[in-house]
Parts: C-alpha cells; structure tokens; sequence
C-alpha cells in the first residue's frame, strides 16, 4: 500500500505522537516546533484527505487491517472531510499564533506542556470526527477533554482553575451520558461500527432502550456542544483560559460536537426516525430559539469581552441547531455552513482579544477604552467580526443566516424568519458595546503609548480575519461542502 | 402473569436496578454536594454505574472467555469487557485531573467548599453579578 492510502490514520497518529515527543524534548521552542509541524502536516493531510473525497467518495480504512465491523474503521466522508479541514486549519493558524500569546499568560517552565496539551486536544478532535466506531468516538472525546481542561487550567487567573474544575464535571457526565446511550445501542445492536449500526436498527426501530439512547446521547452531546440550557461551564472556561486556548476551543471543540450530533442522528439513527418518534423538531427549535435570544441578551450586559463573546457562542450554537431542528436538507445546510463560518469568525474575534489582552492589560470594557485609537487594526478586525456574528451582507455572517432563512421560508414558518432578524438585532446590541468602547471613548492614560500585537500573532489573526470575509463572497468551498454533505447525510447512512 | 413470575422477570433484572441505583445515587452527590472532593466522589460511582451496564449483559452465567476448545461451548462476551478496561482508564485519568485541580484550588482559595470559593470570587470583584 502506498503513503497516500495510510492518510486517514496518519491524520490522527501525526498530532498524537507529537504529544510525547514533545515531553522528552522539554525545550519549549523544540516543542513549538515539532506540534507546529504536526499541525501544518495535519492540516495537508486533511486538505488532501478532502480532495480525495470530492473526487472518489467516502474513504474507509480499517485499523490494522481487521475488516469493518469487526475492526475499527475510520471513515472519511464529505461531512467529516469538511470539519477535518476546519479543525487542523484553526490548529494551524492558532500555533503560530500562541508562541507570544503564552508568553505573558503562561509561566515559562509550563510552555512545553501547553504545546504537548494542544497536540493531544487536536489529536482527539480529529480522532472524533474521523472515526466510524461509536466507542472509539468516546476515547478521542475523553482524550480532548482531558486535554483541554488541563489547557484552561493553565489560564493566570485563579478562576481558571474553578472554571476548568467545572467544566470537568459537566464534560464527564457527558461524556458518561454518551458511552451509556453508546452502551444501549450496543445492547440491541450488538455492533459498534456506526454505519453496521445504522444499517441494524431497523430492526429494533422505537424500542424503549433505543428511545433511551436517543435521549442520552442527544443530552450528553448537548452538554459537549453547549446548547442552551447546558452552557453554564462556557462562559468561565472561555473567559479564564489562554487566549491562544480560548480561540482554539472557540473555533473547534464545540464545532466537532455538533458533529458528532449530526453522525448519531443521521448516520445511525437516521434522522427522519429522530423527529418522528420523539418531539424533536419542537424541543432542539425552542432551546435554539431560547439560546438566540437568552443568551445574547446576557452577552449585552458583559462588562468583559471574552465572557461577552463567549455569551454570543452560546447564541450562535442556537442558529446552528437552529439548522438542525428544520430536519431539511436546506436546513442542515444552513448548520453545516454555520458550523465553519462560525468557527473561523470566533477564532478570529478570540484571537484579536488576545492581542488585547497582551497589549492593554485586560479585555474589560473599562479597560479598551479608546482601542480604536491605540490598535487601529486590531479594533478594525473586532468590528469587522463583529459585523459577520451580525450577519451583514459581505461577511460569512451573512451566508449562514441566508440559508438559515432559506430553510426557514421552505418550511413556511415566516415567523422564524422575524426571529432569526430579531436576535440579529440583539446582536448589534452587544457588537456595538464595543464600538462604542473603542471608538467613542478616551483611551485611560495608563495605557498610553501601547501599540499593536507582534507580527507573530497579527499575521495568523489576519489571515482569519480575511477568510471571515472571503468566505463571505465567495461560498463555493463552504456551501459547495456543506450542501453536499447535506445531501449525504440526508440520503440515509453516511 | 402470575406475581411469582412477575417478581422472576423483576429478579432476572436486578443487575439493571442496582446499575441505575448507582447512577442516580452518583449523579445525585455530583449535583447536591458542595465539597469539591466529594463531588469527584460522586462522579466516580456514575462512572462506576457505566461499567456494570456494560458487563452484566455481557457475562452468562458459568461462561468462559472465548476459547477455542471442544471442552467449552458456553462464553461470555470478551468485547464489553475490553470496552470497559479503557473506559476505566479514562475514568482514573479524569479521577486524577480532578484531584490535581482541586489541590490547585486549595493553594489558590485555601478552601474546597464551592459556596466558599464563590464567595471569595465575588468578595474579590465586587459589582460583577454571575448570571
């Protein structure tokens, strides 16, 4: 076999043996170097991995040569490809970018294991999405979670450490939620393979334990993705981790969960089946909508900008279930786009803050003042952001929330329509927080003569800030992605 | 049928009622108790709970592990059982995460009661209000 049919296992086992290497080299910029690497090779795989997917179908390779069902199998499909290219993309943006941003957040001696940690986090997240075993999708989700808690811990503020403690507990119960409903699937199915699954629960369609499966697995990924009234461990662990951590999460980890919703729902338990046994549509409708609305009014009253915006993620994970619950191939079209313009534009937003924070002291609203003034550009890229969470027309904003109302006029529920500009407007709201901090205010005299973030982090920054508007004009790669994944996921088993 | 038959059907299940027994009881101490260390306790019986779901269906009574031989016919399911190893390994790794964070948290709050910690917080920025 040659190198290029090994890729799928490559993608994971590249990240994966960093992470120990960098613990035997110890020396922080040998580490840096050799998890740079990894994420830049990840991310050709991935682009590779896409390519090939676009041209010939889905991939499946098994591990270790032992056929499916029996072996693991790891499965790249058109939905899998995209988000693959999404996280090892932000991984290899924000790398760059962290080498200074740690410096003033993170102690010196601890600098090699943010990087072995963040080798570990990506490691497990495109371990998730690539796998095609329902257990093996636990490990890689325990494998980033761990990682990941130990990230936000690394955070300066001793409320880090509160806030990575209880994102542990929330993250292992539902983690423990998912390997119970993986359990109870495996009970009736006797099969882990997602697709084998798939294909075998016709035939104990509707049975009580199947219906408890559903229920477990929908609540403890919604615990994962922080849907709505599940959020309440984002917020602290957004505001208190490292910046470099806080984009990376942004952009990735809850991003990779609704992945993971989707494959259950539609690869396994197909999803037509969801909605119609249980009130589905209803119930992932009114959390999305009590999600849009709730928690972008409490992102208006934010005094501290990464609690703010982390306050919006949690709004923008309504839109993308939004998607979900129309259970239309417009609708999950609508999601998937989401899914990608989201995590690019809140990477961007996290990462400018954390020039902010570098620079000024603090990301308080007390303390920009004036922003617009002392980091011109900086300020410029927040607003620019800022208009795409909006959705103006231009940004990559705007092309989620089109097909989100696409989806919503084809179910004729103009009503959503209102909504949808409603919560848009609340938006505006807390964007304009910040405008008016940065651009109507007086800089504090006690940030006088403070300049723009080193080029190490304005570069990777910039080059999510452009891609919040190319993506914006040009949709082809995203909505060309995401409608044919759509598609996929649509036609029965994926 | 008949109430023997029903408390046989109720009997041959019991491994379920002390599974989900565990499972309310660990999920119950996770949400109701302040102390941080026993939250972890807590969490560590509905893992525990998890890994008796697994394995109780798997293993039949007088079973064997699969081997190949004339002198067994009757074997447990080795699968569950492999599953549940690394899940236990999980569940240490977290145990211990957990525990390392709480250390930490003692050093930073010199406390490891959650309402105590809170109030510290809350002391130390007055006029933020945690929605």
């Amino acid at each position: 076999m040659s190198l290029a049919s090994h890729l799928p296992a490559l993608q994971v086992v590249i990240p994966l043996i960093a992470a120990p290497l960098t613990v035997l080299l110890r020396r922080r910029n040998l580490a840096f170097a050799v998890v740079l690497a990894a994420s830049w090779v990840a991310l050709a795989i991935a682009v590779l991995l896409w390519l090939q997917v676009a041209e010939g179908g889905t991939i499946s390779y098994a591990i270790g040569s032992w056929p499916p069902p029996w072996g693991i199998e790891y499965r790249v499909d058109r939905l899998s490809a995209f988000v693959l290219v999404l996280v090892s993309g932000i991984a290899a943006i924000v790398l760059p970018y962290s080498r200074a941003s740690i410096e003033a957040e993170v102690p010196p001696q601890q600098h090699y294991l943010f990087y072995t940690m963040f080798a570990l986090c990506l490691t497990g997240l495109l371990g998730i999405t690539i796998t095609g075993d329902a257990f093996n999708i636990f490990v890689f989700l325990e494998v980033s979670s761990l990682s990941t808690y130990v990230l936000i811990a690394l955070g300066r503020d001793r409320r880090a450490l509160l806030a990575s403690y209880q994102y542990l507990i929330m993250g292992t119960i539902g983690a423990t939620f998912i390997v119970i409903g993986i359990g109870l699937l495996y009970l009736m199915t006797g099969t882990l393979n997602l697709a084998d699954m798939g294909r075998r629960i016709a035939m104990v369609q509707g049975t009580r334990p199947v219906l408890a499966a559903l229920a477990f697995l929908t609540v403890g990924i919604s615990l994962k993705l922080a849907l709505f009234p599940l959020h309440q461990w984002l917020p602290n662990a957004y505001t208190y981790a490292p910046s470099a951590v806080t984009a990376f999460l942004a952009a990735t980890a809850t991003k990779v969960a609704v992945y993971v919703l989707l494959r259950f729902y539609y690869s396994v338990f197909g999803g037509s089946q969801v909605f119609e046994q249980l009130p589905m549509q209803e119930m992932l409708l009114l959390l999305a909508l009590a999600g849009m609305f709730a928690a972008s009014t409490v992102a208006i009253f934010q005094t501290d900008l990464k609690r703010l915006f982390a306050y919006s993620s949690v709004a923008q994970i309504g839109y993308i279930m939004l998607g979900l619950s129309f259970d239309s191939q417009s609708g999950l079209t609508a999601t998937i786009v989401h899914l990608f313009n989201h995590g690019v534009t809140k990477g961007a937003i996290f990462m400018l803050l954390g020039g902010v924070a570098l620079k000024m002291g603090g990301t308080s609203l007390a303390r920009v003042q004036g922003l617009g003034q002392r980091m011109p550009w900086t300020s410029l890229g927040i607003v620019v952001c800022g208009l795409s969470l909006i959705g103006v027309p231009g940004t990559v904003g705007f092309v989620s929330k089109w097909y989100l109302l696409l989806a919503a006029f084809e179910k004729g529920q103009w009503w959503l329509v209102f909504l949808i500009v409603a919560s848009s407007l609340l938006a505006v709201a807390y964007v304009w927080r910040f405008v008016e901090a940065a651009y109507l205010r007086e800089p504090r005299a006690d940030t006088a003569g403070v300049g723009e973030a080193p080029w190490s982090m304005r570069l990777p920054t910039a080059v999510l800030v452009v891609a919040t508007l190319y993506f914006g004009l040009n949709t082809a790669f995203t909505v060309g992605s995401a409608s044919n994944a759509a598609a996929l996921l649509m036609g029965g088993l994926g | 049928m008949t109430g023997l038959e029903k408390a046989m059907a109720l009997g041959g299940h019991f491994t379920y009622f002390i599974t989900i027994f565990l499972m309310i009881a660990g999920l119950f101490i996770v949400i109701a108790r302040g102390n941080l260390i026993k939250k972890l306790v807590g969490l560590g019986i509905f893992q525990t709970s998890v890994y008796l779901l697994y394995i109780a269906p798997a293993k039949l009574v007088g079973g064997t592990a699969p081997i190949l031989s004339d002198a067994f016919t009757v074997y447990s399911n080795p699968l569950p059982h492999v599953l549940i190893l690394t899940a236990i390994v999980v569940g240490v790794a977290t145990l211990a995460l957990g525990l390392a964070l709480v250390v930490r948290i003692r050093e930073a709050y010199d406390s490891i009661e959650e309402d105590e910690i809170l109030d510290l917080d809350a002391a130390a920025q007055p006029g933020v209000q945690e929605p």
